[in-house]
C-alpha cells in the first residue's frame, strides 16, 4: 500500500500534458547506470499484518507502564492526563507545517507563544525560545548562545561533573570544531569551586539541579555561584527538571543567564528516548544572540492581535553561515504536548505531582538505606538519589529483574568509573515519581534485601 | 473571532486534572527550597478541551488539503503510523533499560538501520539525529573528522551551492569549517567551472542537495562527485528532496559519501507544526566508524546476546541524548514496510509525475526559469504576472489563501527572484491538482483585473496579514502578568 491516489488512468492523461510516453522518462537526468536499482526490502505488507509485526515487536519489550520501574537518569515516567495526546492528536496541530504562513497557522503559533510564557514563569526566566530538540542539545546551544555572548572572545567552558553524562557529551560534540577549553567535569565538585575554576576566558558555566545525581542546588548557593560567575564576566547556565519547578525555586530568581533541561516529564511519553523537547529560557538582554524559533505576538491589518514567528534574523534561512544556529526544525507537537500537560495540572496540579515524587522518593530512600549493606547519599534530593550497593548494580538489576519483575535504578559504573570517581563505586541511582506506589517501593526494598545476599 | 490567552481564561481554584493523594509518610519540603507563587492558567479540563479546540481551527493542515510547500515534502501520513508509536511496549519504554528488556525495539531500529542503508546505498546508518539540520552537523563533524583522522589539518572548506537551504552554510559554521558558495549554472546545475576552481587541499568537502532546490536533478552529478574525490574532498548529500528519487537511485553508489535522511519528511511523520522529525545519517564504509554513537549492533543469529548497544571506534560523538527520536523511527519502519520496495520506487515516481504535471500546466501563466526541462518532485515558479508589476510571489502566495490552499514556499530559494517553489507530493490526486491550477490561472487573472485583491489577501483567513515589523519591534515573546499577580 503506498497512499498514492493517482490510477492508470490519470497518470496517462498526466503524461500526455506532459508530454511524456511513461513515467521512467522523466528520470532521464539520473545516470542510465544508477537507475531504478533492485531495493533489497521486504515487500509491502497490508495495515493488518504490519501491525501484527509491530505488536510482536513491542511486546517483545519490558513494559515500563505496567511494571514498577524505578529508573529515571533524564527520562521520567509520569502520568500523562489524558487530554495531552487529545490536543497533540488533532490533525490541525500535528499534521501542520512550521508556521511559514501565519494567517492560517494562528493556531500553532499561539500556542507557541502560550508555551514560551509557561516556560519563562516556570523557569522564573523571561525570555522562551520554541523548543530545541532534547535537554541534552538544549544545554550545547546555551554554551554556544554563551559564546556568542562574549563575541568570541571567550574560549573556556565550565561543565560541573553532575551535569547528565550525554549533555556534557553533546557539549563536546557539538562544539568539537570551535577550539574551546572544556573543564570542570574530570572531578565531582560542589557548584561553588567550580566558580574558582572560572577566569576572564571563560564563557560560561554550565551546573544541573537537581543534578544528574539528584542533588538540589540551594537557591542561596545558586545565587552565589551566579554572583560568583558574573564576576568573572561569564554566564552561568543551569539545567533545571521541569517538574520539580512545581515546589522548587526557579532558577531566574537565582541570576541564572539560561536554563535549559528536558522538557518530557511534562506530558510526553518515554518512547525509548524520543521524541522530547528541550526548553530554553534566558533573560532577555540575549535575546539577539539565541537559537531557535520565538513566536510573538503583533497585529493583523484589522488591529486584532496575532502571532508570527520573529527575530528570525538571527536564523539560518536568512542569516545563512552567520546565523545563531543550524535548528531548522524543532519538537512543536512535543511543546505543545508540554502546554497542554501544564495547563491540565495549572500551578497546584503541578505543585501536587513535585510533592508527591519528592515524598515517594524520600521514603524510598529510607526504605533502601535501611536494607543492610545499602547506603543512600545524604543530600538535598528531589525525586532522585544515588545508593551504594553492597555487590555491582548491574548484578542487583538482573536479579530485580528476573526474580521480581522489577526495572531497578541506573548503574552508575558505565558514566562514573571507580576508578576515576571512587565515591561512586557500585552506586545506583533510583527514582520515584508520582506513579510509584507505596506497595512497589516496599516491593523493591524487601527485593533488594534478598537479591544482594543471594 | 480570536481566542483568549490561556492566562486570560484563568480562574483561581480551577483545575484540570485530580492527582492521587499521597499513600507514603511525608517528608516536608524546606522552606529554603521552596518557590514562591507559580502563575501557571488555572482552568478546568473542558477549558484545556475547548481553548486547543478553536486553536485548532485557526490552522490549516495537510489532513485538510494540499499543502504544496517546496522542499518540505507535505504528503499525506498514513494514520497507522500514529497507532504504531502509541503502542504500549514502545511508548512506555525507558531509554536506559537494560537493552536485554528492549530487544523489540532494538530489532525495529538495527532493521531500520539496514533498510535506510539499502535505500540510500549506504554501509551504515546512525539513527540519532533529531532533525535534517541535525544531521547535517553530524554528517560535516564527521567528515572533519575523517580529514583529521589523516593527519589532513588543511582542509577547513565545504563548497555550498548557492541554492542550497540555509542549513547547510549554518551547520558548516557550527562544525567549525568555512563556506564558499558555488555559483548555479544557467541550466540550474552546480557550475563545474567554478567547482573546479574552488577544489584544492583546503576542500573538505562539498554539501550537494540533488535534485537541488530548483527541483532538477544535477546533470553532471557523476562529474562533481568525481572531481571533489579527486581533489581530496567528501561529498555531503542533503537528503531534504531525496523523496524525489527513492527505488530511483541510490546517492551512496553515485559518490555521495555521508547524507542525511529527513524520515519526518521521506518516511512519513506528520510534521506537527515543525517537528519533531528525524535525520538519520548514512555514510560508505570509510566513514562508518566516525558515526555518532550507539548504534545497534548484532552478534550474529548463534549468538546469545541479540541486539545490542555499540558506538563506533572513531565516533564523532553523541548528538543527541539517548537513541534519537525513537517515535519517529517506528514511523518510518512502519512506512517502509507498508509500502516494500515497489511502494517506494511509487512514491519518487508519482511525486515527480504530479511535479511534472502542475510544471507543465502553470508554465504558460507564471514563468519557470527552468521550465524546458523536466522537474523532480517540486518546481520554482515566479510570482510575476504579465499586465500586473505591482504584483509579487507574496500576493500570489496570501491569495491562494483565499481558494482554499496552503501556499507554496515563498522566495527560496534565493536565487530566484519572486519563488514559488511547488511541491504538490505523491498522495495528491489529479482532481486536487487542477483545482490548484485553476486557483492559479485565477489568481493571475484576478492580479491583471483587480490587484487590490491580491495585496489585501488573504480576506478568507482567521486574521488578515500580520505586522511582522511590530512584532519585531515591539517584542512581545510572553503573555503579560496579570495585575495583582
Amino acid at each position: 500500500m503506498s497512499f498514492i491516489p493517482n490510477t492508470d488512468s490519470d497518470r496517462a492523461a498526466m503524461l500526455e500534458a506532459v508530454g511524456k510516453p511513461s513515467v521512467a522518462d522523466l528520470f532521464h537526468d539520473v545516470p542510465a547506470s544508477h537507475r531504478f536499482p533492485k531495493l533489497d526490502l521486504p515487500p509491502a505488507l497490508s495495515e493488518q499484518e504490519v501491525l501484527v509485526e509491530l505488536d510482536t515487536l513491542a511486546r517483545a519489550n519490558a513494559d515500563c507502564g505496567a511494571l514498577p520501574c524505578f529508573l529515571g537518569a533524564g527520562a521520567y515516567r509520569h502520568f500523562i492526563p489524558s487530554v495531552v495526546d487529545y490536543v497533540i492528536s488533532r490533525s490541525e496541530f500535528a499534521t501542520a507545517y512550521t508556521p511559514y504562513q501565519p494567517e492560517i497557522s494562528q493556531g500553532t503559533l499561539q500556542a507557541i507563544f502560550e508555551y514560551q510564557s509557561m516556560i519563562a514563569r516556570l523557569t522564573g526566566m523571561e525570555v522562551s525560545n520554541a523548543s530545541h530538540y532534547d535537554g541534552a542539545t538544549s544545554t550545547a546551544e546555551a554554551v554556544i548562545m554563551a559564546l556568542n555572548v562574549a563575541q568570541g572572545q571567550r574560549r573556556r567552558v565550565v561543565l560541573s561533573a553532575g551535569l547528565h553524562p550525554h549533555y556534557r557529551e553533546v557539549v563536546r560534540t557539538y562544539t568539537q570544531g570551535m577550539d574551546l577549553q572544556i573543564i570542570g567535569d574530570d572531578e565531582d565538585t560542589g557548584p561553588l569551586e567550580l566558580a574558582s575554576r572560572c577566569d576572564s576566558a571563560t564563557a560560561c558555566v554550565v551546573v544541573q539541579s537537581p543534578d544528574f545525581f539528584g542533588r538540589i542546588i540551594a537557591p542561596a548557593v545558586l545565587t552565589e555561584l551566579a554572583k560568583k560567575v558574573h564576576a568573572c564576566g561569564a554566564l552561568l547556565v543551569a539545567a533545571v527538571n521541569p517538574v520539580s519547578l512545581g515546589v522548587l525555586a526557579p532558577p531566574g530568581e537565582a541570576g541564572v543567564d539560561v536554563a535549559v533541561g528536558e522538557g518530557q516529564a511534562l506530558g510526553n511519553a518515554m518512547s525509548f528516548g524520543g521524541p522530547y523537547l528541550g526548553f530554553f529560557a534566558f533573560r532577555r538582554e540575549h535575546v539577539r544572540k539565541s537559537s531557535g524559533r520565538i513566536a510573538g505576538e503583533t497585529v493583523d491589518g484589522a488591529g486584532r492581535r496575532g502571532f508570527v514567528f520573529t527575530l528570525s534574523t538571527r536564523e539560518q534561512h536568512i542569516r545563512r553561515e552567520k546565523a545563531t544556529s543550524n535548528i531548522c526544525t524543532n519538537q512543536s507537537l512535543n511543546a505543545l504536548a508540554a502546554a497542554a500537560y501544564l495547563a491540565a495540572l495549572g500551578p497546584r496540579g503541578l505543585a501536587q505531582v513535585a510533592e508527591l515524587c519528592w515524598h515517594k522518593a524520600h521514603y524510598a530512600a529510607g526504605k533502601i538505606g535501611a536494607v543492610p549493606g545499602f547506603r543512600a547519599e545524604k543530600a538535598e534530593f528531589f525525586h532522585e538519589f544515588t545508593v551504594s550497593c553492597p555487590i555491582a548494580p548491574a548484578e542487583i538489576n538482573r536479579r530485580l529483574f528476573e526474580t521480581h519483575g522489577i526495572i531497578g535504578g541506573y548503574d552508575l559504573s558505565a558514566d562514573y568509573p571507580a576508578e576515576k570517581f571512587p565515591a561512586r563505586k557500585n552506586q545506583m541511582l533510583f527514582c520515584c515519581t508520582e506513579v510509584n506506589t507505596r506497595a512497589e517501593i516496599d516491593r523493591l526494598a524487601s527485593a533488594l534485601a534478598e537479591v544482594s545476599h543471594a | 473571532m480570536p481566542e483568549p490567552l490561556l492566562f486570560e481564561k484563568s480562574r483561581p481554584g480551577r483545575a484540570g486534572v485530580s492527582i492521587p493523594a499521597c499513600d507514603v509518610p511525608q517528608t516536608p519540603v524546606p522552606a529554603t527550597l521552596r518557590r514562591a507563587a507559580l502563575d501557571l492558567p488555572e482552568v478546568s479540563e473542558v477549558d484545556v478541551v475547548r481553548h486547543y479546540l478553536r486553536l485548532a481551527h485557526l490552522n490549516y493542515c495537510v489532513d485538510e488539503g494540499l499543502y504544496p510547500l517546496g522542499s518540505c515534502t507535505m504528503k499525506y501520513n498514513p494514520k497507522v503510523n500514529e497507532a504504531a508509536a502509541r503502542l504500549p511496549g514502545f511508548a512506555r519504554l525507558h531509554p536506559l533499560q537494560d537493552p536485554s528488556t528492549a530487544q523489540g525495539a532494538m530489532r525495529l531500529l538495527f532493521e531500520l538501520q539496514g533498510m535506510i542503508s539499502e535505500i540510500g546505498g549506504f554501509d551504515a546508518v546512525s539513527l540519532q539525529p533529531s532533525a535534517g539540520a541535525h544531521g547535517e552537523l553530524t554528517g560535516i563533524l564527521i567528515m572533519r573528522a575523517w580529514h583529521a583522522s589523516r593527519g589532513d589539518a588543511r582542509r577547513t572548506r565545504i563548497l555550498v551551492p548557492d541554492s542550497a537551504h540555509g542549513t547547510n552554510p549554518a551547520s558548516t559554521t557550527m562544525a567549525g569549517l568555512e563556506v564558499v558558495e558555488i555559483p548555479s549554472d544557467a541550466r540550474g546545475n552546480v557550475d563545474l567551472m567554478h567547482l573546479r576552481a574552488q577544489l584544492d587541499e583546503r576542500t573538505a568537502g562539498l554539501m550537494l542537495t540533488n535534485p537541488n532546490t530548483l527541483g532538477l536533478f544535477d546533470e553532471n552529478l557523476l562529474a562533481i562527485t568525481h572531481l571533489v574525490h579527486e581533489a581530496g574532498g567528501l561529498v555531503y548529500g542533503d537528503g531534504a528532496n531525496f523523496n524525489a528519487i527513492l527505488g530511483v537511485a541510490k546517492p551512496g553508489l553515485m559518490g555521495i559519501d555521508v547524507m542525511h535522511f529527513n524520515l519526518h519528511k521521506t518516511f512519513s511523520t506528520p510534521h506537527g507544526g515543525g517537528g519533531p522529525g528525524s535525520g538519520a545519517v548514512g555514510v560508505v564504509k570509510a566513514l562508518a566508524d566516525f558515526l555518532p554513537g550507539p548504534v545497534v549492533s548484532h552478534a550474529g543469529k548463534d549468538a546469545g546476546a541479540g541486539y545490542a548497544w555499540s558506538t563506533p571506534g572513531r565516533s564523532v560523538g553523541r548528538v543527541k541524548s539517548f537513541h534519537g527520536n525513537f517515535g519517529v523511527l517506528v514511523r518510518a519502519y512502519t512506512y517502509i514496510r507498508m509500502l516494500g520496495p515497489d511502494g517506494l520506487r511509487e512514491v519518487a515516481e508519482n511525486a515527480v509525475l504530479n511535479a511534472n504535471y502542475l510544471q507543465a500546466r502553470l508554465k504558460d501563466t507564471y514563468p519557470v526559469p527552468h521550465g524546458d526541462r523536466t522537474c523532480m518532485h517540486e518546481f520554482v515558479a515566479q510570482g510575476r504576472i504579465a499586465g500586473a508589476p505591482d504584483v509579487r510571489a507574496l500576493d500570489v502566495s496570501k491569495r491562494l489563501i483565499d481558494y482554499g490552499f496552503h501556499p507554496p514556499t515563498n522566495y527560496f530559494p534565493l536565487i530566484v527572484h519572486e519563488a514559488l517553489m511547488i511541491e504538490p507530493t505523491e498522495t495528491e490526486n489529479r482532481e486536487t491538482l487542477d483545482r490548484f491550477v485553476e486557483a492559479m490561472q485565477s489568481i493571475a487573472r484576478e492580479a491583471a483585473a483587480e490587484p487590490a485583491l491580491l495585496h489585501d489577501a488573504p480576506h478568507a483567513s482567521p486574521v488578515r496579514r500580520l505586522d511582522e515589523v511590530k512584532a519585531a519591534r515591539e517584542l512581545k515573546l510572553t503573555a503579560e502578568k496579570a495585575a495583582g499577580r
